[in-house]
C-alpha cells in the first residue's frame, strides 16, 4: 500500500506546519487562550487565506476539493498546535452538514461565507440525558406553516458562544431513542428564542449551553429529510471522529516530543533521567500507542468517506478507542516522566493532556465505543 | 487474625490518626475535617473545591517527637496536636525531585544562628502556613546524604518569600519558596547537624503510609455510585450499565486488599513495638494507593460524560444561572488532573519501585 502523501498534500502539511510554528507558539496561543474570544482572529483569517477553511468542500461550491486525508493533514496539524480556533465546530462538523445534508441551495447560500471564514458554525446534539447516543433527542421540532418551531436545551455546544448558525437536532416525531423522527435543523444563533451560556472548557476551548424557546426556522432551515436526519448525523460524527483521531495523533505527537527532549535535559543521580531504563520503557510505550493511533486513524480516513455505514461506524468505532486509550497512557505518561513541571500551567504539556482527555468525551468515549464495537460483532469475522 | 467484619471500622485511614484541617476559602478560617464529614466531603471530592486540607503537621509531628530535643517537642507538639501551627515541607527544589539528597540550600552556621538560602519548590499550602520544616545542606564537603540538616522555620521570617504555581487544573496549592539570608535559631536545629537525612528518610516513610488514602479513595468511591446513579446511558442510570460496573469493582477489589495490607504493614510494626519506623514495604501502599486513587478519579470524570467538559472555576457567579450542567461535574476533571500528582510527589511511584527492588527484593 501506498501512504505516501501526493505533492500537493506534502505542500499542505509543511505550510501549514510552517504557519502554526511561526505564529502559534506556546506563549501565543496561552495569550489567545485569555482573550475575551478564547481564541485569535488573526490566525482563523490566516487558516482562512491559506484555503483551511475551503478544503473540504466541493470545487462547484466554492471548495477545493479536499477530501478526509487532506482533512486529516489539517487535523493533526492543529492538533500538534494545540489550536483554539473554531474550526472543528465549523469546518468538519458545521461543514460536514453543509456539504452532506445540504441542498444546491443551501450550499450555495452558506459555502462561500465558511470558505472565507465569515461564518462560524457550530453542532448543537448533547442533552442532559443524552450522554454519548445520537439515538437520544428531546427537543422538539413541531411543524408549524412551511416552517418548523424548535424547543429543548442543549449542552456543551461546541464553539457554541462564537457561532453565527448552529446545526441542531431535534425531534419531528417518536420517542426519545426512536432512530425515526429526527431532523437537523440550521439555526441563526441571534434568532428569536435562541439564549446561549458561554465558558471556557477544560481544555482552553469554548463552548455554550443553547437555550431554544419556541425558536421559529424557515422550511430552508432544514437539512436532509426532517423525519430521518439520523443516518445523516451519523455520516458527519463518523467524519468528526476521524478529524478528531488525526488531531489526537497531533496532541500526542507533540507531548511525546516534548517528553523526550525533557528526558534529554533533566538530570537527576547526575545523569539525564532519560539514562533510566524504567523511563526510556515507559517512552517506547508512548510511541509505539501513538503509532498504533497514527495506524488507526489512517484506517478511519480511508473509511470516512464510505458508504457503507455500518463499517463506516465500526472503523470509527475502533479509531476513536484506540486514541482514546493510548492517548490516555501517552498523556498521564508524559505528565509522570516530567514530574512537577507536568503538574504546572506554566508548561505546555500539562495543556496537551488536557486537551486529549477532552477529545476522549467528545462524541463517545473509549468504553462507549468499545461496547458498540463489541456489539457490531468486532473487525474480524469468525473462523468459517 | 480478628474477622473481615471486625476490620470494616478500622479503616487504614484511622490507623494513623492525622489532626487534618482543612482551609475554608470561604470563611478564611482554619477548621477542623470533622466539619466536613459526611455531606461536605462529598463537596472536597466532587464539586466546588471549597476545601483544602492545609495541616501537615502529622508528618513533622513524629520526627520532632522522635529526634527534637525536650524543649522542642514542648514547643511544637501540643501547638501541632491543638492544630495551633500550620506546617508546610520544604524538601523539593527545582535541581533535587527524585535526588532529593543533591538538595542545594544552604544553612551557614553563624553564632547562635543559621544563615539559610536557598529555592524550595512544590511546597504544598505554604501560603497558608505557620511554620516550614527545610532539609538544608549544613556540609558541603560530605557525601551528599551525609551533608544535610532538619531545620524548623518561622515562616514569617524575614527574606522568605512564597510564590505560587498554578497547576494545570487552575488550582493554587503549590509554592516557589524563596530563603534568602534567612535566620534560623540553632535551637531550631531538628536532632544532630548533618542527620537531616536520617529524619527525611523516616518522615518519607510515614507519608508513603499517609499517602495511601484509602478512607478518601473509599468516599470518592461512594460518590462514584451515588452519582452513577444519577447519570443516564442509554435511558438507565450508568450505575447499571455492567461495563460500568465491572471497572468499578476492579477498583473496588484493589482497595479492599490494600486496605488490608496497609493493617498488615501496621500491625507488623505494633509487633516490632511500635517503632512507627517504617518498612520498606510501605511502598507498596504508596504506589496501589496512588493508582487507586488515579483510577477513581478518572472514573469519577467519566461519570459525568459530556459534562466533564465544562470548565467553571468555583465561586464562579454564573453558577447562579439556569443551567443542564450538574453543580457536581465541572470539578471532575481538574480532580482527575490534579491527582496525577500522587504518583510523583512523595517520592515518585518508579522511585517507590526502586526502594523495594532494593531493600526488599534484595536486588
Amino acid at each position: 500500500m501506498d501512504f505516501d502523501l501526493t505533492e500537493e498534500q506534502s505542500i499542505l502539511k509543511d505550510s501549514l506546519d510552517r504557519l502554526l510554528a511561526d505564529t502559534y507558539a506556546f506563549e501565543e496561543r496561552k495569550r489567545h487562550m485569555a482573550s475575551a474570544e478564547g481564541w485569535s482572529a488573526e490566525a482563523w483569517n490566516r487558516y482562512a487565506e491559506m484555503g483551511l477553511m475551503a478544503l473540504p468542500f466541493a470545487e462547484e461550491d466554492g471548495g477545493i476539493g479536499g477530501g478526509p486525508v487532506e482533512t486529516m493533514i489539517v487535523m493533526e496539524a492543529l492538533g500538534k498546535a494545540l489550536a483554539l480556533e473554531p474550526y472543528f465546530a465549523t469546518v468538519i462538523l458545521g461543514g460536514g452538514f453543509l456539504r452532506l445534508g445540504g441542498s444546491a441551495e443551501q450550499r450555495s447560500e452558506l459555502v462561500s461565507g465558511v470558505a472565507d471564514g465569515s461564518v462560524k458554525l457550530a453542532f448543537a446534539h448533547t442533552e442532559r440525558n443524552s450522554r454519548f447516543d445520537l439515538v437520544r433527542v428531546e427537543t422538539t421540532a413541531r411543524k408549524d406553516g412551511d416552517g418548523w418551531v424548535l424547543s429543548g436545551s442543549k449542552s456543551v455546544v461546541l464553539h457554541g458562544d462564537c457561532a453565527d448558525r448552529i446545526f441542531v437536532t431535534a425531534r419531528t416525531g417518536g420517542e426519545a431513542d426512536d432512530e425515526t423522527g429526527i431532523g437537523i435543523f440550521l439555526v441563526d444563533a441571534n434568532a428569536e428564542g435562541v439564549s446561549r451560556r458561554g465558558y471556557a472548557t477544560q481544555d482552553g476551548l469554548r463552548a455554550a449551553e443553547l437555550t431554544l424557546e419556541n425558536v421559529r426556522v424557515p422550511a430552508e432551515a432544514v437539512y436532509g429529510d426532517p423525519s430521518d436526519a439520523l443516518p445523516l448525523v451519523r455520516r458527519v460524527v463518523d467524519q468528526a471522529i476521524a478529524a478528531l483521531s488525526a488531531e489526537a495523533v497531533g496532541v500526542m505527537s507533540a507531548m511525546h516530543a516534548l517528553t523526550v527532549d525533557y528526558m534529554k535535559v533533566r538530570k537527576q543521580f547526575g545523569v539525564p533521567i532519560g539514562a533510566f531504563q524504567v523511563l526510556q520503557h515507559k517512552a517506547v510505550d508512548m510511541y509505539v500507542a501513538i503509532e498504533q493511533a497514527r495506524s488507526i486513524t489512517l484506517y478511519a480516513t480511508m473509511m470516512a468517506d464510505s458508504d457503507d455505514a455500518a463499517e463506516r461506524a465500526k472503523a470509527m468505532h475502533a479509531a476513536k478507542a484506540e486514541i482514546g486509550r493510548g492517548g490516555r497512557l501517552v498523556g498521564e505518561n508524559a505528565i509522570q516522566i516530567h514530574g512537577g513541571v507536568g503538574m504546572t500551567m506554566e508548561y505546555a504539556v500539562g495543556h496537551y493532556f488536557k486537551r486529549m482527555t477532552m477529545i476522549d468525551v467528545a462524541f463517545g468515549n473509549t468504553d462507549h465505543h468499545m461496547r458498540a464495537l463489541a456489539r457490531a460483532g468486532g473487525l474480524f469475522s469468525a473462523a468459517a | 487474625m480478628s474477622s473481615a467484619t471486625e476490620t470494616d471500622n478500622v479503616t487504614a485511614s484511622n490507623v494513623h490518626p492525622n489532626s487534618l484541617r482543612v482551609y475554608n476559602t470561604l470563611t478564611k478560617q482554619k477548621e477542623p475535617f470533622e466539619t466536613l464529614i459526611p455531606g461536605k466531603v462529598g463537596i472536597y471530592l466532587c464539586g466546588p473545591t471549597v476545601y483544602k486540607e492545609a495541616h501537615i503537621g502529622h508528618m513533622v509531628g513524629p520526627v520532632i517527637y522522635t529526634f527534637g530535643s525536650e524543649e522542642q517537642k514542648k514547643r511544637f507538639l501540643p501547638r501541632i496536636a491543638n492544630l495551633d501551627d500550620w506546617w508546610c515541607q520544604g524538601f523539593s527544589e527545582p535541581g533535587a525531585g527524585s535526588d532529593l539528597a543533591s538538595l542545594k540550600t544552604r544553612a551557614v552556621r553563624e553564632g547562635d544562628h543559621y544563615v539559610v538560602n536557598g529555592q524550595k519548590t512544590w511546597t504544598t499550602l505554604a501560603q497558608y502556613a505557620d511554620w516550614i520544616f527545610c532539609l538544608v545542606r549544613t556540609d558541603t564537603e560530605a557525601k551528599k546524604q551525609e551533608g544535610i540538616s532538619f531545620l524548623l522555620i518561622d515562616i514569617k521570617t524575614p527574606g522568605i518569600e512564597v510564590r505560587p504555581i498554578v497547576t494545570i487544573d487552575g488550582g493554587r496549592e503549590i509554592n516557589e519558596v524563596f530563603l534568602t539570608d534567612v535566620k534560623v535559631p540553632v535551637e531550631n536545629l531538628v536532632g544532630q547537624e548533618n542527620k537531616g537525612w536520617d529524619y527525611a528518610k523516616f518522615l518519607l516513610g510515614n507519608e508513603r503510609t499517609n499517602i495511601a488514602r484509602i478512607g478518601m479513595s473509599k468516599q470518592r468511591i461512594a460518590r462514584i455510585r451515588e452519582l452513577a446513579g444519577k447519570e443516564m446511558s442509554s435511558g438507565r442510570p450508568l450505575i447499571e450499565d455492567e461495563r460500568f460496573r465491572e471497572k468499578l469493582a476492579a477498583i473496588e477489589i484493589d482497595l479492599k486488599a490494600l486496605e488490608l495490607t496497609q493493617l498488615r504493614v501496621v500491625a507488623a510494626d505494633a509487633k516490632r513495638g511500635n517503632t512507627g519506623r517504617p518498612d520498606p514495604a510501605s511502598s507498596i501502599l504508596k504506589i496501589k494507593g496512588s493508582e487507586i486513587q488515579q483510577a477513581t478519579t478518572h472514573l469519577l470524570m467519566e461519570v459525568m460524560g459530556p459534562y466533564a467538559v465544562p470548565y467553571i472555576p468555583e465561586h464562579d457567579d454564573r453558577w447562579n444561572e439556569p443551567s443542564e450542567v450538574p453543580d457536581y461535574a465541572p470539578s471532575a476533571a481538574p480532580n482527575y488532573f490534579n491527582f496525577r500528582k500522587v504518583s510523583i510527589y512523595g517520592g515518585s511511584n518508579e522511585i517507590q519501585k526502586n526502594i523495594i527492588a532494593k531493600a526488599v527484593l534484595g536486588l
